[in-house]
């Protein structure tokens, strides 16, 4: 996503120049970000080294075991967000791709209403399709009752309240952020190409897995970060959907900033769950060779 | 790619010239059902897809007509259109309703002239530190919420800036603006810059430029940026959730309500919400196929 804000830089427009303008065009967004993003991050930094409590007030004493001991208290929460938005990730991978692909190839003159369709749900409010999920998995609804009747769950079993339930959410809610990449991407696959490799006596299967596959990458890498990030800090799954036994990092950070009132700590954690997934983010896009994966 | 579509499938391939010869018995139900699925398997799937991605919307619009009995919609017991009749009933959901609006109406002027005038500087001029200026866009967009919400809400504890309605715009404000650029971006950079060019030519100053090509051949990026930054705004749950202070936006109000049992007018609004947006997504795909 990085190289691809990079290689759109070169097209600049006509050579008309007035050294100042483009400085004032971008100075009041430019600032605004400047004063709301990237000075709020460093507040963050700060506030996580900070020590104190909340009737005498936190002062800044460069308390560095904020982070060993907010990471020790809670490394199960935190290593649980990035199973579940990990697992929640592939499995959106699996159920969108052919989705995309149905769309960009076989959908004809329908593509725009296909894709009217994947991005629709958007348009119901993100809490309010959650709490959805928790009246199609209630205990006494079709699907658990159905469930039982097949022998997929035992007599008193649950689907809400477990793992399960807060990683389909997951899946759920993010799925047309995959599925709106993989499709751009596999829309610019020249279907030429496809051809050539059946006219070569290419297995349909083989072909895909060589010439169609390999041109979709940059959508997967794309449709997987913008799955990857919100799903790994979210906390509205694991509330709506499970138990504090399901809490993920999310979870913890909300109620320490907002409840407990423990700023140091729920900075601390803010500021590892930042910097692990801009490391997760720059190793995958340096690991996953686009041009040269299979 | 050519797949094999169902008649070719049933004819023996290589006599399909001669093909006169009386229909042969037809096979079973079942298989010609798994001849059928093995064709379409993809259009299949593509459909049990969408139905899961539509399920909960279902659900949601159901429930809205719900005849429920006490605070809770958890289980349908029949069909009744109290909830629509009374869907302010429920103290502070419009409220909230309105409080949402007015932050969407402000956060998407306030994104939008800032976003789109970074756009044209983007794409229509030559200057440095355009790689730092990328970035600065990009971060935003590959930052989970919860980072830019914990990080306001320490600028603004440290600050002992007040937390309330005009927090909760400079955040929208702040996450917007990559979306809008990103947008208005895209479409400056598809038409040509030619086109302007041949205005100066004709000696109309720069101004005029900007007035009589440029702006109307934008337009519809930044329509398109305004109303991403809108329905963005209008939903965002999870940064308002940390700069809100007291204030109860839409979100908010079903983030409280959930704890205590979530009431059907929430279904009714939800409903309302999607139908207006749908019903616009659809005149604008109309409008577009006219031209």
């Amino acid at each position: 996503m990085a190289a691809a804000v990079e290689t759109e830089t070169e097209t600049a427009g006509s050579g008309r120049t007035r050294s100042l303008l483009p400085y004032l065009l971008l100075a009041p967004g430019l600032i605004w970000l400047l004063v709301f993003f990237f000075v709020p991050m460093l507040t963050l930094f700060q506030t996580s080294l900070q020590e104190g409590s909340l009737q005498t007030g936190y002062t800044l004493t460069w308390r560095v075991a904020n982070y060993t001991e907010a990471l020790r208290e809670f490394s199960s929460q935190y290593l649980r967000s990035f199973a579940y938005a990990g697992i929640a990730t592939v499995a959106a991978l699996l159920l969108g791709y052919p989705l995309a692909y149905f769309i960009a190839f076989r959908a004809g003159r329908y593509k725009n209403l296909f894709l009217l369709l994947v991005v629709m749900p958007l348009l119901v409010s993100f809490l309010v399709r959650t709490l959805a999920w928790k009246i199609i998995l209630a205990d006494q609804g079709v699907i658990v009752s159905a469930l039982k009747t097949i022998g997929l769950l035992p007599q008193y079993g649950r689907v809400l309240a477990t793992s399960s339930a807060v990683i389909a959410g997951l899946t759920y809610n993010y799925l047309p952020y995959m599925i709106l990449p993989l499709y751009a991407s596999l829309e610019k696959v020249d279907p030429r190409l496809v051809e050539a490799a059946q006219d070569l006596y290419a297995h349909p299967f083989t072909a895909f897995r060589k010439v169609t596959l390999p041109l979709s990458m940059p959508g997967v890498v794309a449709g997987t970060l913008l799955m990857f990030i919100p799903a790994a800090g979210d906390f509205v799954h694991a509330q709506f959907l499970g138990t504090p036994s399901q809490y993920m990092i999310g979870n913890v950070i909300e109620s320490r900033f907002l409840v407990i009132l423990d700023y140091p700590t729920a900075a601390a954690l803010s500021f590892v769950l930042m910097l692990t997934i801009l490391v997760l983010v720059l190793v995958y896009l340096r690991r996953v060779d686009v041009e040269e994966v299979l | 790619m050519t797949q094999i579509t169902p008649e070719r499938a049933g004819t023996p391939t290589g006599v399909a010239e001669e093909w006169v010869a009386p229909e042969p018995a037809r096979p079973p139900a079942w298989k010609r059902l798994g001849t059928f699925a093995a064709s379409h398997w993809l259009a299949l799937y593509a459909g049990l897809i969408l139905l899961y991605l539509f399920l909960p919307i279902l659900v949601t619009i159901l429930f809205s007509f719900n005849d429920n009995a006490g605070r809770f919609n958890f289980v349908w017991q029949g069909l009744s259109l109290k909830n629509w009749a009374n869907a302010c009933g429920v103290p502070g959901l419009c409220d909230a309703m309105v409080k949402s609006l007015q932050v969407a109406v402000l956060a998407t002027i306030g994104a939008t002239v800032l976003g789109t005038l970074i756009a044209f500087a983007l794409v229509r001029h030559r200057f440095r530190g355009r790689g730092p200026t990328n970035l600065a866009i990009f971060l935003p967009m590959a930052t989970p919420e919860i980072v830019m919400g914990t990080s306001l809400l320490a600028l603004f504890l440290n600050l002992g800036m007040q937390r309330g309605f005009r927090t909760i715009v400079i955040g929208h404000i702040m996450f917007d603006i990559s979306f809008v650029v990103v947008t208005v971006k895209a479409r400056l950079q598809g038409h040509d810059a030619n086109l302007e060019e041949a205005a100066m030519d004709l000696y109309a100053d720069e101004w005029t430029t900007f007035r009589k090509i440029t702006l109307p051949l934008a337009m519809p990026g930044i329509v398109a940026g305004a109303l991403l930054a809108f329905a963005l705004s209008f939903d965002d749950f999870v940064i308002t959730n940390f700069v809100s202070g007291n204030e109860v936006t839409f979100p908010m109000f079903v983030w409280g309500a959930a704890q205590r049992g979530i009431p059907p007018q929430v279904n009714v609004m939800a409903t309302l919400m999607f139908v207006i947006a749908v019903t616009a997504a659809l005149l604008a795909l109309i409008i577009q196929r006219r031209r």
